[in-house]
């Protein structure tokens, strides 16, 4: 930053967040028509889609633009850091909600189908074991293996946090090279986990029959995992973002927070990811 | 509100855009602010509608005026437009407005974030009542959307399901933004500790919506791909449970309670010290209550759930925890009892709704205390007995509360003063149609009347025709808001800086109505 400025930074009216909520107005009911089977449904999702991109490219490059031209400081500053703590504990809260859910399944309703007036009366021969599809469900399935590709993604995972963070260092000594070497191995090792992981859904429903619709197995399994794929294709979008500006020659030393909360963000979904190996893969 | 801001744009810098270009693209606190509270009252009318439809129907036994699917319609978004467009919107436009102005800041933390914040709830809303026009209507759920009815709605659902989507996002961008704003943009010298209450009980709303909407989303996303795709977490035939759902649910829906009631706290404890001129008694307790009533709100949510087949002990444990939340709540009551303890008082308007609010939000809380034990809820489960209690929170509590703080704040807004008789008049309508209206319901709930049933037995004929008059006038007593807020921004007496002598805080020290820009230049607070 080339000087500090006194005052908050106050933007002038943007038109952006209008954009933002046609975009919200189109995704929503375009998705709400689409899954009852109107033809125009995923029309309107996907011009939905369209305008929300064109919004997002907008307004982030509103954002840079200020940002590389020293209008926010030490005070924005602090709110961007602020921001964007909160915004991940929302995230951490979602994720919540259905780790919560492979709590209860596990641990209340399944051993309550497997017992008593359910098992007396209902569900006759019905066992609690994990995996488990539920009373109704007569195929057999296999569950995924966590020492295979799992394992192997966790390892990917657990090294992009590693380049990631040398690639901070790099940016804090000023070594451009080392900044965008880094992230560019960061990037490469997410787009390498995202892929094994579209194969292993792709293993899962041709060899094991393991569906989304594989009982209450298949609901967590791919809920969770499917979650924090899309989380993933988030990050990894956002640490090219960080890519392309590290090689058009943004970020200082001293002001690079948005290299610094896409590495928060990442290494939240890294967290998760150790959860979910734990949880759901391994245990 | 176009011409409260007519004289204000002297020193705004650059071209601006004007008519509803204005409104569309500002990334002003009190434009938002003032959009927020508009919105609320719009969607205010549209739920009030509904009830009005409800409680016709319910005027006299029998099936007369809709049909039982379409009463279930308007029980469902009643609630949610109620919830989530009117009460919550309302709050967050007081924060719009007078969180900068009390903390001394120049706008919010994220100016253009806060006008997407507000712009996704008119899709939100139009969502919500665009679901009653799909084939099929609306979502007939309650408000709550228990599986395995949610999951055989029609499209409706989905609509409501986006629409509350959308609502969580708005909440979510909203809440980061009060929080940063209250956490980073206090004027120098403004410590934590010496913040007015209000800021102080948004602080800890807003930590209670970033915890608790996505799970929110998180529910409803599991209803959504149970119904579209196959998946079975509220299925038993799959090894889920139903009831699994209203545990997520609750989850979010306790604290959602206290994210309505605390900021209608905040205001009382603004409102009732500047008319009692008296400090706030207790201030620190104040805010250790805030967050105490916060913090248990976590662990109450299956008090909702007695009757589910929940164990004894879970039960016990329920009913324990939530009578816990009288100890601070009770806090709260005894600290407004005692600013009022010989201070010097005065009864505007504002004072009256906080005093309706002390009294009517007291009884409320007492018959929550009632159902939260578990042997009587037991009976109480689904019965008009909730109806009146929540109502009590709901309608006596947050919007009393709300009116409050508009009267209060509405010099400071408009520039000009209020009609004193006819807020009087206005007020005293409320009191009393809001008690025949919600009252007698205790004694129709106490007698088994279950409540979501268009049509009811021969013996609770007198109470539903008492009720449902004064539900008719409770609504068209609220007209009488909006022709009071519409002639004081078209005139009346000149508001000083400061109209009411008792009042504290910087949103006293700027100019009446407030100019477009104010703390651009932060004031140093001694």
């Amino acid at each position: 930053m080339s000087q500090q400025v006194s005052r908050y930074f106050v933007p002038e009216p943007s038109h952006w967040p209008i954009f933002g909520s046609m975009a919200l107005f189109c995704m929503a009911s375009g998705a709400a028509l689409w899954m009852n089977k109107v033809h125009a449904g995923p029309w309107v999702f996907v011009t939905g889609l369209a305008i929300l991109a064109y919004m997002l490219f907008g307004w982030f490059g509103t954002v840079i633009r200020e940002s590389e031209g020293g209008r926010y400081n030490k005070q924005v500053d602090t709110s961007f850091r602020w921001s964007m703590g909160w915004f991940i504990f929302s995230e951490v809260m979602f994720f919540a909600a259905f780790f919560g859910a492979l709590f209860y399944t596990r641990v209340l309703s399944v051993p309550d189908l497997a017992s008593g007036d359910n098992l007396a009366l209902l569900y006759h021969g019905f066992t609690d074991v994990w995996p488990n599809a539920g009373p109704a469900f007569k195929e057999t399935f296999h569950p995924m293996e966590p020492w295979g590709l799992p394992a192997i993604n966790t390892a990917l995972l657990l090294s992009s946090g590693a380049t990631l963070t040398w690639a901070h260092w790099g940016l804090l000594k000023d070594n451009r090279k080392q900044l965008i070497i880094g992230l560019a191995l960061t990037v490469i090792l997410g787009a390498l986990f995202l892929t094994f992981q579209v194969h292993e859904y792709g293993e899962a429903y041709e060899h094991l029959n393991l569906k989304l619709t594989t009982g209450v197995y298949g609901s967590t399994f791919f809920m969770l995992t499917g979650f924090h794929g899309f989380h993933v294709t988030l990050g990894a979008t956002m640490l090219t973002v960080i890519l392309l500006r590290s090689i058009a020659g943004h970020f200082k030393p001293d002001h690079h927070f948005a290299f610094e909360a896409v590495a928060w963000y990442w290494h939240f979904v890294d967290v998760v990811w150790l959860l979910l190996f734990v949880l759901v893969y391994w245990l | 509100m176009e011409a409260v801001h007519a004289g204000a744009h002297g020193h705004d810098h650059g071209h601006h855009p004007t008519g509803l270009m204005r409104w569309i693209t500002t990334t002003n606190h009190k434009d938002i602010g003032t959009m927020y509270l508009w919105f609320s009252f719009t969607m205010f009318m549209v739920g009030g509608a509904m009830a009005m439809v409800i409680r016709a129907e319910l005027f006299e036994p029998g099936l007369q005026i809709v049909s039982p699917e379409f009463f279930n319609q308007m029980i469902t978004l009643h609630a949610l437009i109620m919830v989530f467009g009117a009460i919550m919107p309302a709050f967050v436009g007081f924060a719009n407005w007078m969180i900068p102005l009390q903390i001394g800041a120049s706008d919010m933390a994220f100016a253009r974030m806060n006008n997407w914040s507000f712009w996704i709830l008119p899709v939100a809303g139009s969502m919500l009542i665009l679901s009653l026009f799909v084939p099929g209507g609306a979502a007939g759920t309650g408000w709550t959307m228990y599986p395995p009815l949610s999951i055989q709605m029609g499209m409706g659902m989905d609509f409501a399901i986006f629409g509350l989507h959308l609502l969580g996002m708005s909440s979510i961008m909203g809440s980061i933004n009060i929080i940063t704003t209250i956490l980073n943009l206090r004027a120098p010298g403004m410590s934590l500790m010496r913040m007015p209450l209000f800021c102080w009980t948004w602080l800890i709303t807003a930590y209670l919506l970033l915890a608790v909407m996505p799970v929110l989303a998180g529910a409803i996303t599991m209803l959504l791909t149970d119904r579209h795709f196959g998946t079975s977490f509220f299925n038993a035939a799959g090894g889920g449970d139903p009831v699994m759902f209203q545990h997520i649910f609750w989850f979010f829906g306790h604290p959602e309670v206290y994210i309505i009631a605390l900021p209608a706290f905040g205001v009382i404890s603004q409102v009732i010290p500047a008319f009692s001129r008296k400090h706030i008694f207790g201030y620190a307790s104040m805010v250790y209550a805030i967050a105490a009533i916060a913090l248990i709100s976590f662990f109450v949510w299956a008090h909702h759930m007695f009757t589910t087949g929940i164990p004894l002990t879970g039960q016990l444990y329920f009913m324990y925890a939530t009578m816990l939340i009288a100890v601070p709540t009770g806090v709260k009551v005894f600290n407004w009892t005692a600013t009022m303890w010989k201070g010097a008082l005065s009864f505007e308007t504002p004072m009256l709704f906080a005093i309706g609010f002390l009294f009517l939000f007291t009884l409320g809380g007492f018959s929550g205390l009632v159902c939260a034990i578990t042997a009587i809820d037991i009976q109480l489960q689904d019965t008009y007995y909730v109806v009146a209690h929540f109502h009590y929170v709901m309608v006596a509590g947050a919007l009393f509360s709300a009116y409050a703080g508009a009267y209060y704040w509405l010099p400071k807004w408009t520039g000009h003063m209020y009609n004193e008789t006819l807020g009087k008049l206005h007020f005293w309508l409320t009191l009393i149609f809001f008690n025949m209206t919600f009252f007698v319901q205790h004694f129709l709930g106490l007698a088994g009347m279950p409540r979501r049933v268009p049509d009811y037995a021969l013996q609770f004929a007198e109470f539903n025709k008492i009720s449902s008059i004064g539900s008719f006038g409770l609504g068209i007593s609220q007209l009488l808001f909006l022709y009071i807020v519409i002639k004081t921004i078209k005139g009346g007496p000149k508001a000083g800086d400061k109209p009411w002598d008792g009042a504290e805080g910087l949103e006293w020290t700027v100019p009446s109505p407030a100019p477009h820009h104010t703390f651009e230049d932060p004031p140093v607070i001694k």
